[in-house]
């Protein structure tokens, strides 16, 4: 049917059946919008489409320009990798842990660390009082590794690490404990988020200054090209973007930005694009409109194939390959009847599938107020093998493909997110546009606009606007996890006998190495390596670095 | 006569990043007419207490979401007494579960403030309670 038919139809349409319903019941809103404040028609058609170009813009699944998947074969050949996050207490606790979610039949493991651990302090820091193994396990040394990988073969088991700031020296240990595994590191698989820019932008774990932390996220990149080929080593991730307050479209824009600084810094190194743009994944959110989710996944893959085959001049396929681990915002989640997050936790899974991810976290509905128990991990883990085995979502590709609504708002998403990328470059690229507050100040104009939205009521959340229980009623749950306070002493003591046990002389050459390496700009994996051997300390190794390049501070908006 | 409107200094004390909502509460204010100065993320409790002095704040905002604040609230009260600012008013605001709020208030917090508080209930608390020196 060609469009002018179609035109001529849905006129009709609407002054005939659409006018007599209008007439008599006005629409629940006058404006819809998807949760970005894109606005939503009423009626999806093929007008919505009118340049649609099927094999230009959507194509074949393994194929430039990837809109509907990565892979040829995607779920049908091989699921996703269900990845929860988890980490707590001490590296004995968070072994526990992660023997038991592979036992239940978790493919991969995702390590949540401890705060001082992300910013480089050992348990016995000052600033760390508090926080010793409290949102995620504790690391000082190379022991507490051994203990947490102990009996997990790092040969079959994939592992990604949410670290930042110091990547290099978690990385260092993984390969150390590899080592002692009998596992070269040519073999180890995993991923280490690596991603310093959204830590000065929205996640907050930064330590050095922007120019030395962009140095040692090059460091593992160059690194693992050369002697850990199967790491991916740098995640860019727009998660943390939006759970600051960004929208979807700011999410996209900034994560691409960033994902372009990186490139070219990498390319500043004298490495090929295809040499390490491979190992470079991905990770996005998922927040609450499904569709507007599943929208951004498709154009973040055909956008950054784009910008890698036009802009960088990619030969490598794989180079293009928009890889993802993404999942649950947990900004999403309320502690008023928390029961309620088992359902939007479902949807997080839901929208993840949909979008075509690599892998996919799935949060605990108790997540909200504390550190999930673990049956509440268990069923986070249930949720994606139920969604994979019983809903047969995973029998086609890209099922949302086709949509009139799906596919327009893929293409506006695009339009929009390119606004701001060339918005962007116009300022001379994203390390300027987080330096003259441009990003700082778009994502807090959205988080003010979303809250404000909610306090109105004009966005619904279950529980907290709308559907409220009266607050007797809506009791707190008894049997959450409590965090043992003893954690912090005993972690101190451990540290105080691997010190106390270590080659001090070892130690101290290693450190001394280490900052005569940083001195002459040179790769500092090897020496950190070398450190991390002798059992010197996270905060040792960092101190060296701290004293060197001195500390971040970031401006501040309100 | 110093000042007219309130100070407040809204605070992110210890290692958690999580600032959505302190700056959240802190452009609200700052909205509403109260003067706001903000700290930044991941404070020591000396630096947060030295702000409290140097700012000469009426009212002191503390935000957390890591759940170290039965940790970190009673260092920055101590701290507080200490400096002989014991009578400004703390309160806290983030994740916190509602069974340690009763135990804030038994060392001294004003008011906790839930996951969930509309920002307009924050706003009328201070302006019914905190009245700027005259």
């Amino acid at each position: 049917m060609d469009q002018e038919q179609i035109n001529k139809e849905m006129k009709a349409w609407e002054q005939t059946a659409l006018k007599r319903v209008l007439d008599k019941t006005a629409e629940r809103e006058t404006v819809f919008t998807t949760e970005s404040g894109i606005p939503v028609k009423r009626l999806y058609t093929p007008l919505d489409l009118p340049e649609a170009d099927y094999n230009r813009d959507l194509g074949y699944p393994g194929e430039y320009p990837y809109t509907r998947g990565v892979y040829p074969t995607m779920y049908r050949g091989r699921l996703w990798t269900m990845r929860n996050y988890a980490g707590f207490g001490t590296a004995e606790d968070t072994n526990k842990r992660f023997r038991y979610l592979l036992e239940q039949g978790m493919p991969g493991l995702s390590v949540a660390f401890d705060l001082p651990t992300q910013v480089g302090y050992d348990s016995d820091h000052p600033m760390s009082e508090g926080a010793v193994g409290r949102v995620g396990v504790a690391v000082d040394t190379l022991a507490d590794m051994e203990i947490i990988f102990n009996d997990i073969p790092l040969d079959r088991v994939s592992t990604s690490m949410t670290i930042n700031s110091p990547a290099t020296v978690l990385l260092a240990m993984y390969i150390a404990v590899g080592e002692k595994q009998g596992v070269p590191k040519e073999k180890l698989m995993g991923t280490t988020q690596n991603d310093i820019l959204k830590e000065f932008i929205a996640r907050g774990t930064y330590i050095f200054p922007p120019e030395p932390s962009l140095k040692l996220t090059m460091d593992v990149i160059e690194y693992c090209y050369r002697h850990v080929p199967k790491w991916n080593t740098l995640s860019i991730t727009g998660y943390h973007f939006r759970e600051a307050g960004a929208n979807a479209i700011q999410e996209l824009a900034f994560t691409l930005a960033d994902a372009i600084l990186y490139i070219e810094n990498a390319l500043e190194r004298g490495l090929g694009v295809d040499d390490f743009a491979p190992r470079l994944s991905y990770s996005l959110s998922c927040h609450r409109d499904l569709f507007e989710e599943v929208a951004k996944y498709r154009a973040a893959r055909r956008m950054f194939a784009k910008i890698v085959k036009e802009r960088f001049q990619a030969k490598n396929p794989k180079s293009c390959l928009f890889r993802t681990y993404s999942g649950s915002c947990g900004s999403t989640l309320m502690p008023q009847q928390p029961q309620n997050n088992i359902v939007r936790i479902a949807m997080h899974a839901l929208m993840g599938i949909l979008g075509g991810h690599q892998a996919i976290h799935t949060a605990c509905w108790d997540e909200g107020y504390a550190i999930p128990t673990q049956d509440s991990a268990r069923l986070a883990l249930r949720t994606q093998q139920i969604l994979a085995h019983e809903s047969g979502l995973c029998n086609t590709i890209d099922p949302l493909a086709g949509s009139y609504y799906v596919e327009a708002l893929t293409d506006e998403i695009e339009k929009r997110t390119l606004e701001y990328l060339n918005k962007i470059d116009e300022m001379g690229g994203m390390l300027k546009a987080i330096e003259n507050g441009f990003v700082f100040r778009e994502i807090q104009e959205s988080s003010v606009e979303f809250q404000r939205k909610v306090d109105s009521g004009e966005k619904v959340i279950v529980g907290l606007n709308k559907f409220v229980m009266p607050e007797e009623e809506d009791v707190e749950q008894q049997d959450i996890f409590e965090y043992d306070q003893r954690i912090e002493k005993t972690q101190q003591e451990k540290l105080a006998q691997v010190k106390a046990n270590r080659d001090a002389k070892q130690v101290d050459q290693a450190l001394r190495e280490l900052d005569s390496a940083i001195d002459q700009n040179e790769n500092l994996m090897p020496y950190i390596i070398d450190a991390v051997r002798s059992y010197a300390s996270l905060g040792e190794i960092c101190g060296v670095m701290r004293q060197k390049w001195g500390e971040y501070s970031p401006p501040i908006y309100i | 006569m110093r000042k007219q409107k309130t100070r407040i200094l809204i605070a992110k004390v210890g290692l958690d990043s999580h600032d959505r909502g302190a700056k959240i509460v802190a452009r609200t204010l700052r909205d509403a007419g109260l003067e706001v100065i903000y700290t930044g993320i991941r404070q020591s409790v000396d630096q947060v207490i030295r702000a409290v002095v140097q700012e000469d704040v009426d009212l002191l905002g503390l935000s957390f979401l890591a759940g170290d604040h039965m940790v970190l609230v009673p260092k920055v009260i101590q701290g507080l007494k200490e400096k002989g600012k014991a009578e400004i008013p703390v309160l806290v605001g983030g994740i916190i579960l509602k069974r340690h709020v009763q135990e804030l208030a038994k060392i001294g917090v004003k008011k906790v403030f839930l996951p969930g508080t509309p920002l307009v209930e924050i706003v009328n608390y201070i302006q019914e309670n905190v009245s700027p020196p005259s």
